[in-house]
């Protein structure tokens, strides 16, 4: 499979049977993605051939891959959001009977919604733009295992934990292993190992476009895994680097609801997903940010984690979009000055790793975590003494994210603030303090050795459990 | 309440104070009659706003909608009028033509707003052609339809509401509706699920064309007469009566009587301005206030929307 000069897959071979539950790992632009989109039909190779159970030759492969039931889910949502969560289960279903299409659809879509997530409460009729992000991912996931014309066989799930919690995510993992056990087959994209471990039969792991192993899954450790990604940093704990006592100066920051940070302090918010972390960061963005003029000393800046929303402008070039927020400190009056732009955006694509040999390309020509990392850049490379991150690691490969984390930590040494908003506990324990929110709320803080799984946990769930 | 609900508060509450405000001004409008003056010129507004609003439902906007309006009441004052059968036969081509315009536009990938200026001259010259100063006739039925008698409510009251009932069970209750609606939600989870866009753009805005040549029919059913002119204010007012009613720009978020009630205030609020004894002069300058007031109280509730 090529994009013009660029071999995104290069010898792949795979078979997939009924039963299957297979984990698909990699790094960032190893070709995973491609991968899922061959086989749905997305993408036509242009070497090779992909043959489903019932396909006919004479069929485009799109066609063929939704005659034999393949399914997927992707990494940016695929709903309309003007919609109902029922009108978004009548656009892959396009052989819906007509008549009465709306009843048959409200309760394929309840039927849907029940079986992958019981206790949901998302109501068929409302409409998705109205839905919080880790709702419409529910919603997405339902219809890729809803009973349609045909039933699902092979159903692609790339990512599909990022933006749920650990209690919908658990869910998922249990009606994945449902869904094999009664014969479905179940391609598996996760960065989370234990995710990984949790529910594949088998274990492919891709590097530049290969598949470079493929077994059993008692035949792996997360060790070996990592390691046959191919990448430096080994899967050990890097506690000894954590501990190393910084000095936190003064308080830097405070916002209403109590949320504060020190400098060179990295403060991580914790919860479930969408109880308030991202609008919280948002908050205190917006009222340290200047409304009206830019400056060329900003107080701080932001690094999105939705980055089609609010990250990447999608036409620019690489180094337009990494030199973005500090264009105003690298200016002369109103001019920007090219030479230290571009040196500037040169000395990052060193430092982060940003694969391309043009930063002149267009951003969207690397993958989803290399525009990730130039996101990094662009708010790293300011002279901010606080920087917000909201679930940045979302969709982000094991070796980027060490090499992130200690690139936070070497910037929070020399005095920088961090606030940094996670889905993931690895990350929040990465954090010198935390802020567990509950709906909308601060829960909890905890500090040091207070920061564990089990006390995070309980911190979020201690309401609804009371509720009960 | 839905938010869809919200969003239709608020044109109704703006129709409702303008009524309040011109029934109070002359209350001799507070009857048959004066409804039917006050609002007979609403129907075609109404349908030249579901025209635009179909174009908007797919994220793109038409610039052509007024002189496309003018150019098909110049065809039923002219051809309609003398030679039926070749009169209609050129009002289902500019249709045709609209929905051609929509899969060129998707497939050449070209900006709508580009297409339909240039388009615009294109409807402007022809109707200059047909009818190069004003005159020509109504058809009889037409006129008469335009002018029927209808029991209690008068006909200027009854249509628009008749209109926006039916667009909105073709539009917001019907399958083909989402699917056209999800053009504009996210046109490649469309293209994903194998949804032809190309069609389903050209689909819009041939509904776009039919409901202009309406919007033309019922402009000359009315007035008896055409002109190339007639109907040029149309394509601002279709737009803002589209995003009054609770429309957007983008995302295919549009609502059939949110469109057509934001025709019938902008209608009002010109009638409304005359009975105030406006100077000509600042009427327009006087409407393009009351729009103003307006979209900012709508973009607060929106906010309230955003955080509630």
């Amino acid at each position: 499979m090529s994009f013009g000069p660029v071999h995104a897959l290069r010898a792949a071979s795979l078979t997939i049977s009924a039963g299957e539950c297979i984990g698909l790992v990699g790094h960032n632009g190893a070709g995973k993605s491609t991968l899922a989109n061959v086989i749905n039909g997305r993408l036509t190779q242009t070497q090779g051939a992909v043959r489903y159970r019932d396909g006919v030759g004479e069929l485009r492969n799109s066609q063929n891959a939704q005659n034999a039931g393949v399914r997927s889910v992707f990494q940016e949502l695929s709903l309309c959001p003007n919609l109902t969560v029922l009108e978004n289960l009548r656009i892959p279903y396009r052989t819906m009977p007509r008549k009465g299409w709306r009843r048959a659809a409200r309760q394929k879509m309840i039927d849907a919604l029940d079986l992958v997530f019981p206790g949901h409460g998302i109501r068929p009729g409302a409409t998705v733009g109205n839905l919080t992000i880790a709702e419409r991912q529910m919603v997405e996931i339902a219809i890729a295992f809803a009973d349609r014309d045909r039933e699902p066989s092979l159903v692609i799930l790339d990512e599909p934990t990022s933006s749920l919690d650990a209690a919908i995510a658990r869910q998922l993992l249990d009606h994945i292993k449902r869904f094999c056990a009664a014969g479905g087959a179940v391609l598996f994209i996760s960065h989370m190992m234990g995710e990984i471990f949790e529910v594949s039969t088998r274990i492919i792991i891709m590097k530049d476009g290969r598949i470079v192993d493929d077994q059993h899954a008692s035949a792996f450790t997360r060790s070996s895994i990592v390691d046959a990604m191919g990448h430096v940093a080994p899967d050990d704990d890097s506690a000894d680097t954590d501990q190393t006592a910084r000095t936190l100066g003064a308080e830097v920051v405070r916002s209403p609801n109590g949320l504060n940070a020190r400098a060179g302090e990295i403060v991580g918010l914790a919860g479930l997903a969408g109880h308030g972390q991202a609008e919280a960061l948002a908050q205190l963005y917006f009222d340290h940010a200047p409304k009206w003029k830019s400056t060329s000393e900003p107080d701080v800046v932001f690094v999105a984690g939705d980055r089609a929303r609010d990250g990447v402008m999608p036409l620019w070039s690489i180094l337009q979009n990494l030199s973005l927020t500090t264009l105003p400190e690298f200016s002369r009056k109103v001019m920007v000055d090219r030479g230290r732009e571009a040196g500037l955006v040169q000395s990052w694509q060193d430092r982060i790793g940003i694969r391309t040999d043009n930063l002149l390309n267009p951003i969207l020509s690397l993958s989803g975590g290399n525009q990730q990392k130039v996101l990094f850049a662009r708010a790293l490379a300011s002279s901010a003494p606080i920087v917000v991150m909201d679930d940045p690691m979302r969709g982000v490969d094991v070796g980027t994210k060490k090499e992130v984390y200690q690139m936070i930590r070497d910037e929070a040494a020399t005095g920088r603030s961090f606030l940094w908003y996670s889905t993931e506990t690895d990350e929040i324990l990465e954090c010198d303090r935390v802020f567990v929110f509950r709906a909308g709320h601060i829960a909890a803080e905890l500090t040091g050795d207070e920061i564990t799984e089990e006390n995070i946990l309980h911190a979020s769930f201690e309401m609804q459990e009371a509720a009960h | 309440m839905t938010s869809d609900r919200l969003r239709l508060l608020l044109p109704v509450l703006s129709l409702a104070v303008l009524l309040g405000a011109v029934f109070y001004l002359q209350p001799r409008a507070m009857s048959y009659f004066g409804l039917n003056l006050l609002f007979n010129l609403a129907i075609p507004v109404a349908l030249a706003t579901i025209a635009q609003m179909m174009i908007i439902m797919v994220n793109d906007i038409d610039l052509s909608v007024g002189t496309f309006v003018s150019f098909c009441a110049c065809v039923t004052a002219t051809f309609v009028h003398d030679t039926p059968l070749l009169g209609y036969a050129i009002l289902a081509g500019a249709i045709l033509a609209y929905a051609a315009l929509g899969a060129l536009i998707q497939l050449r990938g070209l900006p709508a707003i580009v297409v339909t200026l240039g388009m615009s001259f294109v409807w402007g010259g022809l109707a200059v052609l047909i009818l190069p100063s004003p005159g020509g006739a109504s058809p009889e039925w037409l006129r008469t339809l335009m002018t029927l008698k209808t029991p209690l409510v008068p006909i200027a009251v009854i249509a628009p509401l008749v209109i926006a009932f039916a667009v909105h069970l073709l539009i917001r209750r019907s399958w083909i509706g989402v699917i056209l609606q999800g053009v504009g939600g996210n046109e490649r989870a469309m293209e994903r699920a194998g949804w032809s866009v190309v069609r389903l753009r050209a689909t819009s805005y041939g509904l776009a064309g039919l409901f202009g040549v309406l919007a033309g029919m019922c402009l000359v059913g009315l007035t008896t007469a055409a002109d190339a002119n007639i109907a040029l204010r149309y394509t601002l007012l279709s737009i803002a009566g589209v995003i009054l009613g609770g429309g957007e720009f983008v995302g295919g978020r549009i609502s059939p009587f949110g469109a057509v009630i934001g025709a019938l205030t902008l209608t009002l609020a010109a009638s409304f301005l005359s009975f105030l004894r406006l100077s000509p002069d600042w009427q327009i300058g006087a409407q393009g206030a009351i729009l103003i007031l307006v979209l900012a109280v709508r973009l607060l509730f929106v906010r309230k929307e955003a955080t509630a």
